[in-house]
Order: C-alpha cells, then sequence, then structure tokens
C-alpha cells in the first residue's frame, strides 16, 4: 500500500525535478533555452566539444555556474527533508527537526569557528575545513545532547527536545562570541548564517550527492521500525523493535546529513520542519512513503526558492531568509490549526 | 511459530529465582521466585504499586532484573533474541498511546513486523489474518480511521488486534479492560479466552478488577510491596483472607450462580 503511494508520487515528483532543474537553467541574467541546457550538459557529460550554435560563454555559466547551485539547492533541501522526517518520527514530535536538537546551531558554530580562525591568519582549505568543523559541531552537540538526556535510559522525546534547546541557547552565545571576534568581517560569518547557495561547486555535489543517498537509504531501510516507534517505546520493543540502537544509528545519520548541508549552504530554516509536515497531510504518517518524498519535495521547494532569489527576484535575498519568511507564517498557520484541532490531528 | 503448548501442558513457560529490580535505588520487587506454567491463564493481582506492571515487564524481556534469574521456555531470558521474543509474546499495553494519524489497519499490520523481512510486503494471508483480527476485535468497521481519532476503549481494542495479528505464543495483557465498559470488557476476555481454548494461546494478564479476574484467571498470583503473597489455582486463593491481606479491606467471596464464578464483595473495615 505505501509502497505503491510512494512510487505513485516519486516518478511525477522525479520528472518535476528533472524539469526543474533544466528550467532553473534557463532562468538568470542570460536566457538559455531548455534544448540548449540539455545540449550543454549532454556535451560536457561525455566530454565532447560544444556544439556549433551554443554561445561558448552560455556554456560556461550552465555548466560551472548554475548547475551545481542548481544541484546543491535539491540536494540540501533533500537532506533537510529527510533528516526532518526522521528527526520527527524519532522523536514524536511534528514539530522536531535539527533546530530542536541543536544540531543546526552546532553545524553553524563549526563552520563559523573556521571562518574566524582564517581571520585569525590560519590558513585551512575551507572546501575541507568547513564541512569538517560542520559535523563536528553538529555530532558534538548531539553526543552532548545524548548525554544530557541518558540520566534517562530510555532518551525519551521530551528530554532529548529540552537537552537541545539548552545546548543551542549557548551555542547561539558562542557563534555571536565570534562575530564580536570577527569585528569587521562580521558580515562573512553573518551571511553564512543566513544560508546562501551562492558559492556552491562541484566538489560539494561529489560530497552531498552521495550523503543523501546513503542517508535516504538507511532511513527508508529502517522505516518500518520507525512507524512502530510512534505506538511507544515499550510496544515497540515488544514488537521486536531495537529502540535505543534505532534512536542512535538514526540521530547519527540524520545529524551527518544536517551537517553536511549546513556545511554547503549555511542554515536553511523551515525546510526540515515543513516538508514532512506537508506531506502527512497528503499521503499520511507512513515512514516507507514519507521519507522518500521528503527528498523529493525538499528539493524542489529548495530548488524553486533559490531560483526565486537567484533569478527571479531583483535583488539576491539570502536563501535562508527567504524559506524562513516564506516557511515561518505556513508555520504559525499550522501551528493554530493545530491547537483548533486539538493535538492529535497530527 | 513456535512449538505448540497445547501437548505439554504442565510445562513452565517462565521460571523466576530470586529476583530483585528497582528503580534509582527505590526496590519494585524483591526477591520474586515464580512458575508459570502453560495451560491456564494467570492473572497477576496487587494495589497500585505493588509491581504488576514491573513483573510483566520483565516477563517481556522489557526490563532485566538486578538480581535473579529468568528463564523463559527452560532457556535464560536476556540470550533469547528481541526478535524471536517478539514472535512468542506480544504486549498489550494499559496506555496504548499512537502519535501521528496511521490509519487502523496500518497499526493493526504492525502486529506482523517480528515475522516480516525487512522489505517484504504483507502477503494475502497476512492479509487475511489482519481481517480477522480487525473482525474478531469489532474494529472492522474503522479499519480506514486515523488512530488519533478513536476513544480510549477503541484504542485498546486496535492494541489487542495488534497483538493477535502478531500470533504470539503467549499473550501479555496490562490492565487491558482498564478503558473499557463493561461490555467491552467482557467481549473482549472473552475472546482472548476462546483463543486460549481453542487456540492454545497463553495468557498472563495484570488485572485490577477481582471480579473480571475470577472470571477470566484460572490462576492468580498476588503481590503486595514487591513481594508474591500467595499464588495458586483462584478458586483456592481468592478467598476473604488472601484479600485483606493483600487490599486491606473485609471482603466476602462467593459463588455466583448467575455468573458462574467466584464473585467479590467488599468494604473498608471498621474502625477499631
Amino acid at each position: 500500500m505505501s509502497g505503491r503511494i510512494a512510487l505513485a508520487w516519486m516518478l511525477p515528483l522525479a520528472a518535476a525535478l528533472v524539469f526543474g532543474v533544466a528550467l532553473s537553467a534557463t532562468l538568470g541574467y542570460l536566457d538559455v533555452s531548455i534544448p540548449d541546457v540539455f545540449a550543454i550538459l549532454f556535451a560536457k557529460l561525455h566530454g565532447q566539444t560544444m556544439p556549433a550554435g551554443i554561445d561558448p560563454v552560455a556554456a560556461t555559466v550552465v555548466a560551472d555556474v548554475r548547475m551545481p547551485r542548481i544541484l546543491a539547492a535539491v540536494l540540501v533541501g533533500g537532506l533537510l527533508g529527510v533528516s526532518g522526517a526522521v528527526f520527527q518520527a524519532i522523536l514524536l514530535n511534528p514539530l522536531a527537526d535539527s533546530y530542536t536538537l541543536g544540531i543546526s546551531t552546532g553545524a553553524a558554530f563549526g563552520a563559523s569557528l573556521v571562518i574566524v580562525l582564517q581571520i585569525f591568519g590560519l590558513v585551512l582549505p575551507p572546501g575541507v575545513t568547513i564541512p569538517i568543523f560542520a559535523f563536528g559541531g553538529g555530532a558534538g552537540t548531539l553526543a552532548v545532547v545524548l548525554f544530557l538526556a541518558a540520566g534517562d535510559r530510555r532518551l525519551s522525546s521530551t528530554s532529548l527536545i529540552l537537552a537541545g534547546v539548552i545546548v543551542a541557547a549557548i551555542l547561539s552565545a558562542a557563534i555571536g562570541f565570534l562575530k564580536f571576534l570577527a569585528d569587521e568581517q562580521v558580515g562573512l560569518i553573518v551571511f553564512w548564517l543566513m544560508g546562501s547557495l551562492a558559492g556552491a561547486s562541484w566538489a560539494n555535489i561529489l560530497l552531498l550527492a552521495p550523503a543523501a543517498l546513503a542517508g535516504t537509504l538507511v532511513a527508508v531501510l529502517y522505516s518500518r521500525d520507525l512507524n512502530i516507534m510512534a505506538t511507544g517505546d515499550r510496544a515497540a520493543t515488544s514488537l521486536g523493535v531495537n529502540t535505543v540502537r534505532l534512536r542512535l544509528v538514526l540521530l547519527a545519520v540524520a545529524t551527518l546529513m544536517t551537517a553536511l548541508a549546513v556545511s554547503v549552504s549555511g542554515i536553511i530554516g523551515f525546510v526540515g520542519l515543513i516538508v514532512p509536515h506537508m506531506l502527512r497531510h497528503l499521503v499520511g504518517p507512513d515512514n516507507r512513503a514519507l521519507i522518500p518524498l521528503s527528498f523529493f519535495i525538499g528539493g524542489l521547494l529548495l530548488l524553486i526558492a533559490d531560483t526565486l532569489t537567484r533569478a527571479v527576484l531583483p535583488v539576491e535575498v539570502p536563501i535562508g531568509v527567504l524559506t524562513a519568511l516564506l516557511g515561518g507564517p505556513f508555520f504559525c498557520f499550522l501551528f493554530k490549526k493545530r491547537q483548533r484541532d486539538g493535538a492529535t490531528a497530527f | 511459530m513456535a512449538p505448540p503448548l497445547s501437548e505439554r501442558n504442565t510445562e513452565n513457560l517462565w521460571s523466576l529465582t530470586g529476583v530483585h529490580f528497582g528503580y534509582n535505588g527505590t526496590p519494585v520487587l524483591r526477591d520474586v521466585s515464580l512458575k508459570l506454567r502453560a495451560g491456564q491463564c494467570t492473572g497477576i493481582l496487587g494495589p497500585n504499586g505493588s509491581g504488576k506492571t514491573t513483573l510483566l515487564d520483565l516477563l517481556a524481556g522489557l526490563q532485566t532484573p538486578q538480581a535473579g534469574t529468568i528463564e523463559f521456555l527452560g532457556r535464560p531470558l536476556a540470550t533469547w533474541p528481541k526478535k524471536q521474543l517478539a514472535r512468542l509474546l506480544a504486549l498489550v499495553p494499559q496506555d496504548f498511546m499512537v502519535r501521528f494519524g496511521f490509519s487502523v489497519r496500518e497499526v493493526v499490520e504492525m502486529g506482523l513486523h517480528p515475522h516480516l523481512h525487512r522489505f517484504a510486503t504483507p502477503s494475502e494471508a497476512d492479509r487475511a489474518l489482519i481481517d480477522r483480527a480487525l473482525a474478531a476485535t469489532g474494529i472492522a468497521a474503522l479499519a480506514d480511521r486515523p488512530v488519533t481519532r478513536l476513544s480510549g476503549g477503541e484504542k485498546q481494542r486496535v492494541a489487542v488486534a495488534r497483538a493477535l495479528a502478531q500470533q504470539p505464543t503467549v499473550l501479555l495483557l496490562d490492565e487491558a479492560t482498564s478503558n473499557l465498559d463493561i461490555h467491552h470488557s467482557l467481549e473482549l476476555l472473552h475472546l482472548i479466552r476462546d483463543r486460549f481454548e481453542r487456540q492454545a494461546m497463553q495468557v498472563v494478564a495484570v488485572m485490577h478488577d477481582l471480579n473480571l479476574a475470577a472470571f477470566f484467571c484460572d490462576h492468580l498470583i498476588f503481590l503486595k510491596e514487591g513481594q508474591v503473597i500467595c499464588q495458586g489455582p483462584t478458586e483456592e486463593v481468592l478467598t476473604p483472607a488472601t484479600i485483606g491481606t493483600v487490599y486491606g479491606v473485609e471482603a466476602e467471596v462467593t459463588a455466583n450462580a448467575f455468573t458462574n464464578c467466584r464473585q467479590v464483595s467488599f468494604r473498608l473495615p471498621a474502625a477499631l
């Protein structure tokens, strides 16, 4: 049943994603037609020279500037969507995502640290160090959060979220301190904290793509166990689900996914929260459908948002600001609706 | 499936020796030694906080004792793989809470989990099994409703349907009728009793209501303050003396011709 739902949605979504990528690649300062986009990519992928009739400048813009950014938008959106779905399923909380656990803030702290270290003259290749520090920050935060929550042996969602809020508050202050240290160059950190895909490169894609694939596969592999978790720890354990191991494995995977996304794009809020949430209303709560679909919808949404800010709006608004401005009110609406329908509406 | 127990009626399901258990240093069960046999519906009774649910959790392998040993079917409980245990034991929890709006059918289907491979989808036979479990518990009409929209009693029946779909050798009930009205309580207990008598599904039930226990259980275990006060066949141990010791009330136990089982009436002891 759920397999069929997932498939029925997945094929049109995959087609929409391919079309969206191609369409987005035509938009920008330079007009390029859809057939030309395909011709350029085909030629690039096969290492052939550009066919006659295609502007070499257009070829470079599409293949080396737009494409990495567009694919990064899709992958970051997908990573955030899937990690959001996993966090919500594990914490049994439809309002949870990487922020609730402080993981995004931890990853942002790690990345800000690299920026500040560079200002103080430490020479590090940012392409490698930012992802590593972001993951270090995210994983470190998760470790501290788990340690704080571990007094309660069953890792209940309340203690996890409380621990996440505490740690995130401390990290926010630490990021503030880094901003203070960065002094005149604070703009670098601020721009990055607001989220942007402007700097995405093919190297980023090579990092994000395998992570997105592997992470989504692991989450799908455990999706039936995740469903059973929704009926409570005791009932899940009696059905043979190893709840403690499931939580640890999936929290680690979702943290890794979030940290990699943050390392490329900075903080982009609300995608991980709203995508699984919206899907739950459309296809139901079954994680076997919800998790793969979260990847596609997350990717599609962030692609649309990034194309808006890159090519449609007169000024490039930081993407994190855009998603927060669009997602925030939507979230408020859901929150009020939840109160009206009673908390059981989810 | 596990080997049928019907021909081995006197065999021990569980055997507990000197079991201690506590939360954060507060003892809940103290020096419990018990044998739970197959071929009888066993009831666990006792006042609030006497350790009934904890004992059930220990039997289900959800908790491990801090001292003492528990054997299940002749083998230390801790050495049973969890998945295999889940094929033999099903638990109906007291408060069956489901987060997210899974449909009733989806929740009952979860009972197949220990029997299915990771990527397997339910077969025709599995689907028929789910339908029977839904019908037996009287919730077939609710199959497509989100379980979050059901009443407490309906949710409780979903939990029982899921446990039946799990095809367990032993069913563990934790005050499974506490949210049900008398009609649904009797219906549910009759259904489980029927599975016990016809299909040899073993039952261990934590019960609150002494009269329902008198009707449902062949064997009773009385707990008080974490210790076993007495145990034995219902007709031998369900006496005013036991009830007085365990609950601190004056009781009268009569054979009731109308219900054809023992009937308990009680009152607070007169102040001395």
